[in-house]
């Protein structure tokens, strides 16, 4: 007699393909918020599945903050137009110049990111937005539901949030509120690296390690780049590194690391002993509650 | 073999060591990051505590934090090479008897923790309950703090035979106990050298193991269709796929199958998935299916096997625990209504009972159900559902309620019947 048991992969890409299909079929104006991270490649993979052999019935939103890899902006041009999607470019630089929002004096637009996202949301009037945060990331992650209800001003409410019970997903709203959707809230890092590399995805090659020219910050290090020059006093290294997670590229560090190919990547997450955040992202360091307060402003 | 995928729900209060519990199990099976627990380390002494609390943990939220409660189900992610694990872990008190449940219904194992000084509470009977309720098939019970009654198996003993003959009135199927010290580790991932009276399992080994494939209903054929997929270019003109979720039963091309509510009769074409045919699918795959012949089908509309079919009810009779706090459950309002993928309006006719969740007295005579209360009630939904009782099926004997003036989920009821109306 056959097991009937599902790989645990093979479970999450169900669960996920049907929160997918369950959003698709009772949101008026759905949309995928793609950044050129792994999450959103895995969410985009998945969203093609749900639906093939139709395709992704709702388009694809950057937020761009003017600071990204310019093969993971590369990346996203390739895979909207060879999935046909429209994409819609919400552009922090272009708000900072119309001064809707200010650039802060850390040169971090992870926060300012969030009025940019609700306006071009409510611009499209997106009721639901999809997102590829993962409850492994962090501790407010780790409490939110996986359809996360959002008021007129797109303000996370932790303390007022809709049960969620089995699979019977709410995403009703009225007009002007909305719902993120985190399809891949049960995933770990771990899962996602292991399902690149079961469905053979393709991933920006950042991702995989090479000799890159590094400067070590704060006991980060940083690639030097367009965005990272060396300041008076440091200087740089050639490392082999890689990329762990795909923030802006003026506040992403990479890790040290030999593994060039994807199955090697799998390896050394498994014997990771330090979060994705905690190892590679300058701006999740300011204080215990960072991602909580920005979540309530409407952040991803 | 591949690892499977195991759902766990823990509820318990802080002082009955769940947080540490878990942090253990975390810790010892390496899936704890060390800026995780330098964190909590570095909180645990500016709070000036003796030991790392690992209850940091899971208190995610700065609300939380501010207050020392835990206010919301947690998710907590673990694997070993068997087994990847999600713990659902949720605060015990009664006033968060809805995030209990929110745990408990994905849950196939559910973990309740005893202090061995203390003895069966309140407590635990409440979790117990609320486990069974749910429908969680395997329940086990941690008799924790076995350090501080010096290993006595006595007085581990002495719990099982209570909670054993509590729960011989519930309809548990799978009950089990360990004796354990989470502080210590012992018994969690590793057997314990201080008590070899004990001859089962570690938890952690015990939760390896745990066969759960067979908890899963693969008898009743029960296809919520979802989504209708209809390409528009021409070489796919004609096609027409059923996308869903397999609720119960193993489907195969070429099974005939019935399609309510139209009551029409075809057979299975191919099921498919962006990887390709399959020769058979069982629950919780998400696929699509084609038919042989062309039949109005849409979302909310169901496929089952001709001689098995769920009841077509409109009269319903549920068990549902309430979890609003701003408006009561009262008979007589309606509510909207979401069972598999179908949405209806549902007035509520009575209320036959609460449920003293404590007591498991039933209290007769009340007008409404307030915030974390479970009562016994008749609904009439505007339009029939394909249910079977929540006994046999937790995915087509569930609904929501959902209350149309705020949009908040208010109820979670599981099916017991047709009412007499």
């Amino acid at each position: 007699m056959k097991s009937h048991v599902m790989s645990q992969l093979a479970a999450l890409e169900a669960e996920s393909i049907h929160i997918f299909r369950e959003v698709a079929a009772e949101s008026e104006r759905p949309c995928l918020l793609f950044s050129g991270g792994k999450d959103s490649i895995v969410m985009l993979h998945l969203a093609r599945k749900a639906f093939a052999p139709s395709p992704i019935p709702f388009p694809v939103m950057h937020v761009d903050t003017g600071l990204n890899f310019a093969e993971v902006i590369a990346y996203r041009d390739r895979w909207t137009a060879q999935l046909g999607l429209r994409l819609v470019v919400a552009s922090v630089q272009d708000a900072i110049e119309r001064g809707i929002v200010k650039e802060e004096p850390n040169g971090s637009r992870n926060r300012i990111q969030s009025p940019v996202l609700l306006e071009a949301a409510a611009r499209e009037k997106f009721d639901a937005l999809f997102g590829g945060g993962r409850r492994d990331e962090e501790k407010a992650r780790a409490k939110e539901r996986i359809f996360s209800f959002r008021d007129e001003f797109g303000q996370w409410d932790p303390k007022n949030q809709r049960p969620e019970i089995w699979s019977l997903y709410n995403g009703r709203v009225f007009p002007g509120e909305s719902i993120r959707v985190f399809p891949l809230s049960n995933w770990t890092e771990l899962d996602i690296w292991s399902y690149i590399a079961e469905e053979e995805i393709e991933i920006p090659s950042l991702y995989l390690a090479c000799e890159r020219e590094v400067v070590e910050r704060d006991g980060m290090l940083y690639a030097v780049n367009e965005f990272i020059t060396l300041k008076p006093g440091e200087t740089s290294q050639r490392l082999s590194v890689r990329y762990r997670t795909m923030g802006d590229a003026n506040l992403t560090a990479a890790v040290a690391s030999i593994a060039d190919t994807v199955a090697k990547v799998v390896e050394e997450i498994a014997a990771a002993r330090i979060t994705e955040r905690g190892a590679t992202r300058g701006d999740d360091k300011v204080s215990e509650a960072a991602m909580e307060d920005r979540k309530k402003e409407g952040y991803f | 073999m591949e690892a499977d995928l195991l759902r766990f729900a823990t509820a318990g209060s802080v002082d009955d060591g769940k947080s540490t519990l878990i942090g253990r199990l975390l810790f010892d099976s390496k899936s704890l990051f060390s800026d995780q627990l330098e964190s909590v380390e570095r909180v645990s002494r500016e709070r000036g505590h003796e030991y790392t609390d690992l209850s940091l943990l899971t208190d995610g939220l700065r609300a939380e934090r501010e207050q020392g409660i835990t206010i919301d189900v947690a998710y907590r992610y673990f694997a070993t090479p068997r087994r990847k694990f999600i713990i659902a872990d949720t605060p015990g008190h009664i006033q968060y008897t809805r995030n209990m449940v929110t745990g408990a219904s994905t849950a196939d194992v559910a973990l309740v923790l005893v202090d061995a000084r203390k003895g069966m509470t309140e407590q635990s009977r409440r979790h117990a309950f609320i486990a069974t309720l749910l429908g969680v098939p395997h329940m086990v019970v941690c008799v924790n703090k076995m350090d501080l009654v010096d290993w006595s198996e006595e007085v581990f003993e002495g719990i099982r035979r209570e909670f054993a003959e509590f729960a011989t009135r519930l309809r548990l199927r799978d009950l089990t106990f360990i004796p354990l010290s989470a502080l210590h580790g012992d018994n969690v991932v590793t057997r314990s050298e201080k008590m070899p009276w004990f001859d089962g399992a570690p938890l952690l080994s015990h939760l390896e193991r745990l066969h759960v494939a067979s908890d899963r209903n693969l008898v009743d054929v029960r296809f919520p269709v979802q989504y209708v997929v209809r390409p528009q270019s021409h070489e796919t003109r004609d096609y027409r796929g059923y996308a869903g979720t397999i609720a119960s039963g193993v489907l195969k091309p070429g099974d005939r199958i019935r399609v309510l509510p139209a009551g029409l009769e075809t057979t299975i074409a191919s099921i498919t998935t962006a990887d390709g045919p399959l020769e058979e699918a069982y629950p919780p795959m998400a696929v699509t299916i084609t038919l042989k012949d062309e039949i109005d089908i849409s979302r909310g509309d169901m496929l089952c096997r001709p001689n098995n079919v769920p009841a077509v009810m409109q009269d319903i009779d549920a068990q549902v625990c309430w979890m609003d706090e701003s408006a009561q459950l009262t008979v007589g309002k309606t509510y909207a209504i979401k069972h598999t993928t179908r949405w209806a309006r549902a007035v509520v006719k009575a209320i036959d009972y609460r449920i003293d969740i404590n007591t498991l007295h039933r209290v007769e005579g009340v007008e409404g159900l307030s915030l974390n209360e479970i009562g016994r009630i008749r609904l009439r939904s505007t339009k029939p559902l394909f249910v079977d009782p929540y006994l046999t099926n937790r995915q087509t004997g569930a609904f929501i309620l959902v209350d149309e003036s705020t949009n908040r989920t208010v109820g979670a009821g599981m099916i017991v019947g047709e009412s007499a109306g």
